[in-house]
C-alpha cells in the first residue's frame, strides 16, 4: 500500500425511461415489445428521404410528470438536437436529444433509508428517442466475429426520458437503492413501465473515488447498460474495488467506458476517451423549441397526487409502520391505497402485518392481488378488530380470513356460525378457574409459591374445558388474579 | 397545339375548349421531346389515366387536370425520386410529399420529374448527377440551379407551371436565367414533407410559372400548416389572384448594396427600366441600405453545408438507394457514400462537418447564425419605412455551361440578392424584365414575412407594365 489515505467511492447515474405512451417520439407508429421485428416503422422512423419529426406531445407530457416528481424547474424553453453519429442502429445518423437547454434542471430526490434519508441531486432530465435495436448473428453470439447483423427498427423511435444525477451517491447499495426507489416512482406516476429486463428502464454510472474528505472529483470511468438492480450494485461494487487497487497501486485511472459481465463478474473496457465521438450537436432545425404553457405545468403539478417517497415518510411517522412495513406496502399505488384504507380503520400496524403476512400468503395461490381480492379493507378491518379486542384468537383469525376471501361474508357472521367467538366473561371463565384450582391443590399451591411455568399448565386445562374458545390472554389475568 | 398559361389551360377546359387529356397528351409529347433535358422522369401512362379521371368526374377540381412538373426533390409515390443524385439512383418513394398531394387532390396532372443540382446544392444545374439541363434561351448556357429542370420546363413550355425549391435563391435565380416567374414564399408557408432536406432551415417549396397570377394560383393550393411538419405555418389569410394594375402609394426600397457591385451593366440597366417603370405606376422609390446583407453568402454557406450535413447523414444505402459491395460496416459507409455522392456533395458536407465540429462551432456555426440575426434585424429595420424591396434577382445573366463549375466561389456569388430573403425566411418574387444581350434579367421583390398577396400584387402591375413577351428561339 503506497497510502493510507482512506477512500471514498463517487457515484453518480444516468438513467433512460421509456416513456408510457402509446406511440414513438417523432412518428405514430405504435410502440411494441417483443412483436416480429421491423412491424411497427413507417418512412419517418426508417428516415426516408424528405420526411420530418412531430413530437409525441404525450412525451412530453410524461417527461414533465417525471422532471416534476423529481423537483425539477420546468425549463420554459426547451430544445431539440441532433447528436450526430453514423451506426446502423440510427437510421437518421442522428439521434434526436435534448443538449444544453433540458426539459427539467436542478431537482432531487430522497432517498428513504431505514435510518434517514439520502437526499441526490438531479441535474437534469431530458427528452430524446431510442435507437434501433442490432441483432448480431453468430455462433458465438458476441458481436466480435459475428456472421451477420441486422437491425429491428421498431424499438428505433421509442421515446425516453433521461435523468442524471449528481455525483452525490457514496456506495453502490445506495446506488441500487436509489434506482429502486426512483423506480417506484416513475412506475407509479405512470411515466414509464420501468422494466429493466425488457429494458425499458437503463441505467448507467458513473464511477470515481477521491481520499474521503477531498471535495474534488476523482477521473470516472462510465459503467454501461446494467440490466437488473443486482447487477448494478454488483457492477459498481467490482469497478469500486477495481479503482482503489489501483489508486493504492499508484497508478492511474484511465477515463473510459466499461461494461460490466454479471457471469464472470469482470469489467471490460469498451471505448476510451481517445476513441470519443465528435457528435457535432446541432439544434434540430425540424422542430420548434418545446414552450409548454406555465398552466399545462401547473396543470399537471396538481395532478402528480402524493408521491411514493412522501406517502412513505408519512406513514412512518403518522402509523408508526417501520421502514420496511412501508417500502412493501408502497410497492404499487393500489396496494398503498388498500393499506390506507385498512389502516384508517384499525391499528396501523397490525393492518401491516396482517396484509403483509396472513393475506398475502393466503392469495398467494390464486394470485389475486388484495385490492381485487373478496377480503376488501372493510373486512380486513373487521376482522383485524375481532382479534384485537380478543373477540377471536389468531389461529381463528387465520381461518376466518381463508373464509372471508372465499365468500367476502362479514367476518363477526363467520365468527358466530362457527362457534369461534372467545369467552371473555369474567364471571364465567371465573369459575372455570376457580373450579380447576381447586381440583389441582398442589399445582395451585406450587404456582402460589412462585412456580410460574405453572400458569400454562391451567390456562392449557381452561382451554381444554372451553374447547379452545376461550380468551388466553384473560384466562392468564384471573389465574394471576387468583393465586398472588 | 398552341401553349396556354394555366389559367388558359383551366378556362378552356372548363369551356369545353380542350381536355384534360388532350392538355396532358400535349405536355408529355413535349415532355419527351426534350432537348433541353428538363426532364429526369416521366410519369406519362398515370398522368394519362389520371387526365380521364378528371375528364370523366361529375364535378371538375380547381386545378382542372393541368398538367405539372415536380423538382425531383420531392418524394412522389412510385415515381423515381432522386434529387439529382446517384446514390438514389432507382429510389422509387413509398409516400408522396404533402405540397404534392395537395396540388393532386386540387387536380394538377403530375407528368414528370424535372432534373436538378444533386441534393439542391447548386446554381447551374450542372451538378446533376444524372444529365445537362440546357437555358432554352441559348442552348450553350445553364438555366440557372438549383431548380434548373423546373424553370427550363416551363421556359420551354413543356407544361405551364411546375414546382421548385429555394434555399439560398434555387427557384429566382433560375427564373430570372430562364425568363419566367419563379416565387419563394415565407419559410413555414408550404409543407416540407416530401421535400428531400438540404438545409432545413431555409428550404422552402414554390412555383414556377409563365405569370404572376399562375404563380399566385399555384401557391395558393400548396400553403397551409401540415401536421406533418412543426415548421409549419397556418395560413389564414389565403392567396389571392392579383389584379394590380397601378403601384400607387406602394413604397418600394431599392437594395443598393445589389445594384453596387459585382452586377453586369445589362442586369443593372433592365433593372433601371424597371425602377422607372415602378415610378411610372405611381410607386414611391426610396434608397434602402442591407448593411449586413453582404455577410450573406458568408453565413449562408456555414448554416446550409451544416444543416445538410447531418441532413444527408441518412443515405447509408442500408434502407434505400444505391449500396456499395464492403467487407465491413465502415467500408460500407465509405464506399456506398463515396461512389453515391457527386463532388460538389462531398464539399458542403466537409464544409458543414467542420462548421459543426466541437471546439469551431462557436466560431464558425454559432456565428453564422448570429449574422443571420443581423440580416433579418437588416430587413426589420427596412421594412419600417418601405413596403417591399427590389433589386436584380441575379447579378448576372445565363452563364455559359462549364464557366463556374471550377470555381466554386464564383458559383456561390450566383446568389447574392436572393440568399439575404433566405437567411430572413422571407417570401420573394422574381419576375422577368427585359432582355440583355438576348437573354432574360430577373426583377426580384421581397416583402415582410407573409406578404404574399402585397408581392404578388405589386409583381403582377410590374408584369403587366413590362409586358415582357419574348420567347426562345425554337419554343412555341
Ligand atoms: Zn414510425
Amino acid at each position: 500500500m503506497s497510502t493510507a489515505v482512506a477512500l471514498e467511492p463517487v457515484i453518480g447515474i444516468e438513467i433512460h425511461v421509456q416513456l408510457a405512451t402509446r406511440t414513438k417520439m417523432f412518428c405514430r407508429c405504435s410502440l411494441s415489445f417483443g412483436d416480429p421485428p421491423n412491424t411497427h416503422t413507417c418512412p419517418v422512423c426508417l428516415a426516408h428521404p424528405g420526411v420530418l419529426p412531430v413530437v409525441n406531445a404525450e412525451a412530453i407530457r410524461l417527461g414533465i410528470v417525471a422532471a416534476l416528481a423529481l423537483g425539477c424547474e420546468i425549463a420554459p424553453r426547451s430544445v431539440f438536437h441532433r447528436k450526430n453519429y453514423f451506426y446502423p442502429d440510427l437510421p437518421k445518423a442522428y439521434q434526436i436529444t435534448q443538449f444544453d437547454e433540458p426539459l427539467g434542471v436542478g431537482g432531487h430526490f430522497s432517498v428513504l433509508q431505514p435510518d434517514g434519508e439520502l437526499d441526490v441531486g438531479i441535474t437534469r432530465v431530458h427528452l430524446e428517442e431510442d435507437a434501433a435495436k442490432l441483432l448480431h448473428l453468430s455462433s458465438g453470439g458476441r458481436r466480435a466475429g459475428a456472421e451477420q447483423s441486422v437491425v429491428d427498427f421498431n424499438r428505433g423511435g421509442t421515446p425516453l426520458a433521461e435523468i442524471v444525477t449528481e455525483p452525490d451517491l457514496r456506495s453502490a447499495s445506495d446506488a441500487a437503492e436509489f434506482l429502486r426507489q426512483l423506480q417506484q416512482t416513475m412506475r407509479q406516476l405512470g411515466v414509464s413501465d420501468c422494466n429493466m429486463e425488457e429494458g425499458s428502464m437503463r441505467a448507467d454510472a458513473n464511477v470515481s473515488v477521491r481520499p474521503v474528505g477531498s471535495t474534488e472529483l476523482g477521473t470516472k470511468t462510465e459503467l454501461k447498460n446494467m440490466n437488473s438492480f443486482r447487477f448494478l450494485e454488483r457492477g459498481v461494487e467490482a469497478e469500486i474495488a477495481r479503482q482503489v487497487a489501483l489508486v493504492e497501486a499508484g497508478e492511474r485511472i484511465a477515463q473510459e467506458t466499461l461494461h460490466f459481465d454479471p457471469s464472470t463478474g469482470e469489467l471490460h473496457s469498451l471505448r476510451s476517451k481517445e476513441e470519443a465521438h465528435d457528435y457535432r450537436y446541432l439544434p434540430e432545425p425540424d422542430l420548434v423549441p418545446v414552450v409548454p404553457a406555465r398552466e399545462w405545468v401547473e396543470e399537471i403539478r396538481s395532478t402528480l397526487g402524493e408521491l411514493p417517497v412522501d406517502r412513505r415518510r408519512r406513514w412512518m411517522a403518522d402509523f408508526g409502520i417501520s421502514f420496511e412495513d412501508a417500502e412493501v406496502l408502497s410497492e404499487t399505488v393500489e396496494l398503498g391505497a388498500y393499506f390506507e384504507d385498512v389502516a384508517s380503520r384499525v391499528d396501523p400496524k397490525s393492518a401491516a402485518n396482517w396484509i403483509r403476512g396472513e393475506l398475502r400468503s393466503q392469495l398467494k395461490d390464486s394470485g389475486t392481488p388484495p385490492w381485487e381480492s373478496r377480503a376488501t379493507p372493510e373486512r380486513l378491518a373487521e376482522l383485524i378488530q375481532l382479534v384485537g379486542d380478543g373477540q377471536i384468537g389468531s389461529s381463528a383469525g387465520q381461518e376466518v380470513l381463508a373464509e372471508v376471501v372465499a365468500s367476502g361474508r362479514p367476518p363477526a357472521q363467520i365468527v358466530d356460525e362457527k362457534g369461534l367467538r372467545q369467552i371473555q366473561d369474567s364471571d364465567a371463565l371465573g369459575a372455570i378457574v376457580y373450579e380447576l384450582l381447586a381440583a389441582n391443590p398442589k399445582e395451585a399451591e406450587q404456582l402460589k409459591a412462585g412456580k410460574h411455568k405453572l400458569i400454562g399448565f391451567f390456562v392449557g386445562q381452561v382451554m381444554k374445558e372451553t374447547k379452545g374458545s376461550a380468551d388466553p390472554k384473560k384466562v392468564q389475568e384471573l389465574i394471576r388474579e387468583r393465586t398472588s | 397545339m398552341e401553349s396556354r398559361t394555366a389559367e388558359e389551360s383551366i378556362a378552356a377546359i372548363l369551356a369545353g375548349e380542350t381536355s384534360s387529356a388532350e392538355l396532358v397528351e400535349d405536355a408529355i409529347r413535349r415532355s419527351e421531346d426534350d432537348p433541353w433535358g428538363a426532364f429526369l422522369a416521366r410519369d406519362g401512362e398515370r398522368a394519362r389515366a389520371r387526365a380521364k379521371e378528371i375528364d370523366a368526374a361529375a364535378e371538375r377540381p380547381p386545378l382542372a387536370g393541368v398538367p405539372i412538373a415536380i423538382k425531383d426533390v420531392l418524394s412522389t409515390r412510385d415515381l423515381e425520386t432522386t434529387a439529382g443524385s446517384q446514390i438514389l439512383k432507382g429510389f422509387r418513394p413509398v409516400y408522396t410529399a404533402t405540397c404534392v398531394e395537395r396540388l393532386e387532390q386540387a387536380g394538377a396532372v403530375v407528368v414528370g420529374k424535372t432534373n436538378m443540382d444533386e441534393f439542391a446544392m447548386g446554381s447551374s444545374t450542372e451538378n446533376s448527377s444524372y444529365q445537362l439541363t440546357k437555358n432554352p434561351w441559348d442552348l450553350g448556357t445553364v438555366p440557372g440551379g438549383s431548380s434548373g429542370g423546373s424553370a427550363a420546363t416551363v421556359a420551354a413550355r413543356q407544361v405551364p407551371w411546375s414546382l421548385g425549391s429555394d434555399t439560398g435563391g434555387s427557384i429566382r435565380q433560375p427564373a430570372a436565367l430562364c425568363g419566367v416567374v419563379g416565387m419563394k414564399p415565407t419559410y413555414g408557408a408550404v409543407s416540407r414533407y416530401g421535400l428531400i432536406a438540404f438545409a432545413s432551415s431555409l428550404d422552402q417549396v414554390g412555383p414556377f410559372a409563365r405569370t404572376v397570377r399562375d404563380s399566385a394560383l399555384l401557391l395558393s393550393h400548396i400553403v397551409g400548416q401540415d401536421p406533418r411538419d412543426s415548421t409549419s405555418l397556418d395560413w389564414w389569410k389565403p392567396i389571392e389572384m392579383p389584379t394590380a394594375e397601378r403601384l400607387d402609394g406602394v413604397k418600394i426600397g431599392v437594395i443598393q448594396e445589389m445594384l453596387d457591385n459585382g452586377i453586369e451593366p445589362g442586369v443593372k440597366a433592365a433593372t433601371e427600366a424597371a425602377i422607372a417603370t415602378a415610378e411610372g405606376l405611381g410607386a414611391e422609390i426610396t434608397e434602402v441600405s442591407l448593411p449586413s446583407s453582404r455577410h450573406g453568402i458568408a453565413a449562408y454557406y456555414l448554416i446550409a453545408p451544416a444543416e445538410a450535413s447531418t441532413n444527408l447523414s441518412r443515405f447509408d444505402g442500408m434502407r434505400y438507394g444505391a449500396r456499395a459491395e464492403a467487407e465491413d460496416l465502415l467500408e460500407h459507409f465509405e464506399r456506398t457514400r463515396g461512389e453515391g455522392f457527386g463532388p460538389e456533395v462531398k464539399r458542403r458536407i466537409m464544409l458543414g462537418t467542420f462548421a459543426l465540429a466541437s471546439g469551431y462551432y462557436d466560431a464558425y456555426y454559432a456565428r453564422a447564425q448570429k449574422v443571420r440575426t443581423l440580416i433579418v434585424r437588416d430587413f426589420v429595420a427596412a421594412f419600417e419605412n418601405v413596403d417591399l424591396l427590389l433589386s436584380p434577382t441575379s447579378p448576372t445573366t445565363a452563364f455559359k455551361i462549364g464557366e463556374r463549375v471550377d470555381d466554386p466561389y464564383a458559383m456561390y456569388t450566383s446568389d447574392v440578392c436572393t440568399i439575404p430573403m433566405s437567411l430572413a425566411g422571407l417570401p420573394a418574387i422574381s419576375i422577368p424584365c427585359g432582355l440583355a444581350d438576348g437573354l432574360p434579367v430577373g426583377l426580384q421583390l421581397s416583402g415582410p414575412a407573409f406578404s404574399e398577396n402585397d408581392l404578388f400584387s405589386a409583381a403582377h402591375a410590374l408584369e403587366q407594365a413590362i409586358a415582357f413577351d419574348a420567347t426562345p428561339a425554337g419554343v412555341a
